[in-house]
């Protein structure tokens, strides 16, 4: 049988830090809840709104693969490996960190605000060479069908990184149903709504509520009104 | 108040610093960097440390071998895997493997 666990949105941690305001699905940095880890490989899941003009300057990371979705406006980035650019609304941009790299996330919009998913997986092999991509995506592919963005393989649709990871995004009017079937056996999908109200099986969820399912080959997803969501399926680890 | 005495391992000398700084941010905890194995071995036999965060680019050979030092010099020593350099993710794993 299915398990599942349920985050409301206003359970998140929440940090505002004037120019930032983030909301952290999972334990991170100053908010620390020991119920709220991960979601097997998933570990950050922020959802974050950087003013114009802010940013986040140069900082280290290694042995991650971290993934950015923007949602609204614009944000440069550069990093140690000499990769400078601009990742967009309708874009994906994803590291691996792998033994080490360095970068800055700047919205150089002077007036225009920036949301952004940032997405943190365990990789499922440490000391990588780290790597940088990004892509933009087809908005109309995902209008009322699962759109792949993400995926363990260099060769199918979306970006790739180091981990047995598939993602999806879906724009679905509301009335329109789908099937999820899981990639791979021992996997987990954490389902994050953007916007509107879905449901998974019978489970309601309304705008930025996120909800982890395991233990299940499939699942129905269906939209109540119009909605935005992204699907995260990962390994459950042990 | 005796400080937690944590002995952190990595290769990439930027991140190592960066991390020692943000474990030393916590008054609670006294962070002790290493980028070289016979450093940290060296460490280790002269320091009471609770816990070892071993960071990015050790060689699993490097890391079976000072986990099996360490372990022959303290059974119960917790020895953690630290993700993301220095990130948003280290005092929750700190707080975690403190747990025990």
């Amino acid at each position: 049988m299915a398990q599942t666990v349920l985050h409301k949105a206003e359970t998140r941690g929440h940090a505002n830090h004037g120019w930032l305001n983030s909301y952290h699905t999972f334990s991170f940095a100053n908010y620390y809840n020991p119920e709220r880890m991960h979601f097997g490989a998933l570990r950050v899941l922020n959802d974050d709104t950087v003013d114009a003009g802010m940013g986040f300057g140069k900082h280290p990371h290694d042995n991650m693969e971290i993934i950015s979705i923007p949602l609204e406006g614009d944000l440069e980035h550069k990093d140690s490996m000499n990769n400078v650019a601009v990742i967009k609304n309708g874009d994906i941009q994803v590291m691996s960190a792998g033994t080490g790299i360095f970068h800055s996330e700047y919205n150089k919009d002077r007036e225009q605000r920036v949301k952004f998913l940032q997405i943190w997986v365990f990789p499922d092999k440490k000391n990588v060479d780290p790597r940088y991509d990004q892509i933009t995506l087809n908005a109309d592919d995902r209008h009322n069908k699962l759109q792949q963005i993400l995926s363990p393989n260099p060769e199918d649709e979306g970006v790739w990184i180091h981990q047995n990871a598939w993602f999806h995004l879906g724009k679905f009017d509301k009335g329109i149903s789908t099937e999820y079937n899981l990639k791979a056996k021992g996997n987990g999908v954490y389902i994050f709504n953007l916007s509107g109200d879905i449901k998974v099986n019978d489970q309601i969820l309304n705008t930025r509520d996120g909800y982890g399912i395991w233990d299940t080959d499939k699942f129905t997803i269906t939209a109540e009104t119009d909605a935005e969501f992204l699907l995260m399926e990962v390994p459950m680890l042990g | 108040m005796n400080k937690i005495e944590i002995l952190v391992i990595g290769r990439h000398p930027e991140i190592l610093q960066t991390v020692v700084r943000l474990v030393n941010n916590n008054p609670e905890w006294n962070a002790t960097g290493c980028s070289i194995d016979e450093e940290a071995l060296v460490a280790f036999a002269n320091n009471t440390f609770r816990l070892v965060l071993l960071g990015g680019g050790i060689e699993k050979e490097s890391e079976d071998k000072l986990c099996n030092a360490f372990r022959s010099l303290n059974p119960q020593i917790t020895i953690i895997q630290h993700y993301g350099g220095g990130s948003g993710l280290l005092s929750a794993e700190i707080y975690e493997a403190l747990k025990g």
